[in-house]
């Protein structure tokens, strides 16, 4: 097959991305949009084989045969809490497979200057994606520390770093050779870069680095792309970026911190919050079922606790059992609910929860005052009113789900202690709000069996 | 000449992208990020060419290795996205009618 032809059915597979990701903006047509995605990626690949260039088939067959077991292996049995872990790893082999292609072309044909930056470029945003992800799966799955590592003159040995990175790259570029030492030196800087880059970053802020790191290993595909005057993965790789930038400034704008600001200090705890006194008003079982049971409308407002407590499954058939009383039922998902952006929707999507009943902060706020009761499990931080009004607070300014401004707030919890920042939560000493302390799962479970008999 | 066309075709895409994207609502961000971990996997067409030029050995175990990595992205992205977005259900109207009675 002639190039032309293989680069015009590129068109075909482009075109089916996009319409699949078109196809993602409603939980009723995404399962067909990814599939549409996925038939573009099975023409992209199927075409390519009929290249000319192509003449051994055996490496074909074993990457494939062994890459195809490893992915489908690994997404049969991952469980849904796991899905940060395994989001971080697949972008770090999407960042080593573009390193290697990048690397393997310099095996192919001469390359001219503008080839070669970009074949530099693939071999370095891939190189940074891949330790970095790396990293970020350590840190999320806490095989190592989750806090972040500061050390004295972090930035300073970083900033050496890059700019070390930058002068063997041109110094490759001026004169390329497989065995240059410069293609060692770069391939190796980056890789350090990547765990440097990601060292100072603490374990609340994964979100923002799962994303960015997304957003790089598109980027790093797009290198690729123009290191072997590909098309498909310049286009590819660009609709990967822009998503994993949006979902950047998605979770930055929901912790009210700038990316800059995320990237390189640990979580500062800088300023101190006033500290809140007051008597917290406790709940029994019996009490919280009576005004449930009077209830026409409620939310429920998750927290990563409520999976850690493996509680969605009991939230969900209380959730039935309201909506069996007559009762309006939501769940209100603050944008960094989880740990990576949508995490707690999928998390309550398996619970069977139905997806219409997923509300966004934005949409849940304005009626909030018409709540009849707000109930807060494993969530702290994202209700915490100190967000809204205390300017001392480290976490001052970040958007909130107002649950105070409900008519009553059950608030699920252990005992007394502070979220991840560790800041005083005023909701807990508010005058509408309940505390029903113990296991949130019991809890729960304590309150459909009343609910039952 | 070529390069600028690809910048072209580089540009138009990121504006697509965001245009696309910024239509997905938060609720299938998760899904969203999978299934650009597979698209990303696109690497594999590259790889494919590399893995098999039958060049010196170490490209093509390079290019080989290539190969298994970006399979592992298409194939486990696309099949975990599936598996995600098939959690996603709404309650039939006819289902809730019944449970209210």
């Amino acid at each position: 097959m002639s190039t032309e032809l293989i680069n015009s059915i590129y068109i075909i597979a482009a075109a089916l991305f996009v319409f699949g990701l078109k196809q993602m903006s409603s939980p009723a047509t995404a399962v067909r949009g990814n599939l549409l995605s996925a038939v573009g990626m099975f023409i992209a690949v199927v075409v390519t084989l009929f290249a000319r260039e192509i003449v051994e088939f055996q490496w074909i067959v074993i990457g494939v045969v062994v890459g195809s077991l490893i992915g489908a292996v690994a997404a049969q049995k991952v469980a849904m809490t796991s899905m940060p872990e395994m989001v971080a790893l697949f972008n770090g082999s999407g960042g080593a497979s573009s390193l290697l292609v990048g690397w393997a072309a310099l095996y192919g044909a001469e390359a001219g200057t503008f080839t070669l930056v970009t074949i530099i470029l693939s071999i370095l945003i891939g190189g940074v994606t891949l330790s970095g992800s790396i990293l970020a799966w350590g840190k999320l799955s806490e095989v190592m520390t989750s806090k972040a590592v500061v050390f004295g003159a972090q930035r300073l040995v970083n900033a050496a770093l890059l700019a070390a990175l930058v002068v063997c790259s041109v110094l490759f570029v001026l004169d390329p050779s497989v065995t240059s030492p410069y293609l060692y030196v770069v391939i190796a800087l980056s890789l350090l870069l990547g765990v440097m880059a990601v060292l100072p970053i603490g374990g609340a802020d994964m979100p923002v680095v799962i994303s960015l790191l997304n957003s790089y290993s598109g980027l790093a595909a797009c290198a690729a792309g123009f290191a072997i005057h590909n098309n498909i993965l310049i286009v590819a790789g660009a609709l990967v970026g822009a998503a994993g930038i949006i979902l950047t400034q998605i979770m930055c704008k929901a912790m009210n911190r700038s990316l800059a600001n995320v990237l390189f200090s640990g979580f500062g705890a800088v300023k101190t919050a006033t500290v809140v006194e007051g008597e917290v008003k406790p709940i029994n079982v019996e009490d919280a079922y009576v005004i449930l049971e009077a209830a026409t409308n409620v939310t429920f407002v998750p927290g990563y606790g409520m999976a850690v407590a493996q509680a969605q499954h009991v939230v969900r058939e209380l959730g039935e059992l309201l909506e069996a009383n007559g009762c309006e039922v939501t769940f209100a998902i603050h944008p960094v609910a989880g740990r990576m952006p949508g995490h707690m929707n999928v998390l309550l999507a398996e619970a069977n929860v139905s997806y219409d009943q997923l509300v966004e902060m934005d949409d849940i706020n304005p009626r909030m005052s018409n709540i009849d009761v707000a109930v807060v499990i494993g969530a702290n931080d994202v209700v915490n009113p100190a967000a809204r009004e205390d300017e001392n607070s480290p976490i001052y300014g970040m958007p909130i789900i107002n649950v105070d401004h409900a008519r009553t707030v059950f608030v699920l919890k252990r005992s007394m202690s502070s979220g991840f920042s560790g800041v005083d939560n005023p909701l807990f000493f508010g005058e509408n709000t309940r505390m029903l302390f113990g296991d949130a799962k019991q809890s729960i479970a304590a309150l459909v069996a009343e609910f039952k008999t | 000449m070529e390069a600028v066309l690809l910048g072209m075709v580089l540009m138009l895409s990121i504006f697509l992208g965001f245009e696309l994207i910024s239509k997905v609502p938060a609720t299938l961000h998760t899904p969203l990020m999978s299934g650009a971990n597979a698209i990303s996997g696109v690497t594999l067409v590259g790889a494919l060419t590399s893995a098999s030029m039958g060049q010196e050995l170490f490209a093509s175990i390079l290019g080989c290795l290539a190969v298994t990595m970006a399979t592992i992205n298409v194939v486990g992205g696309y099949l975990v996205t599936n598996r995600m977005l098939g959690m996603f259900k709404k309650k039939d109207t006819g289902a809730k009618a019944g449970a209210r009675q």
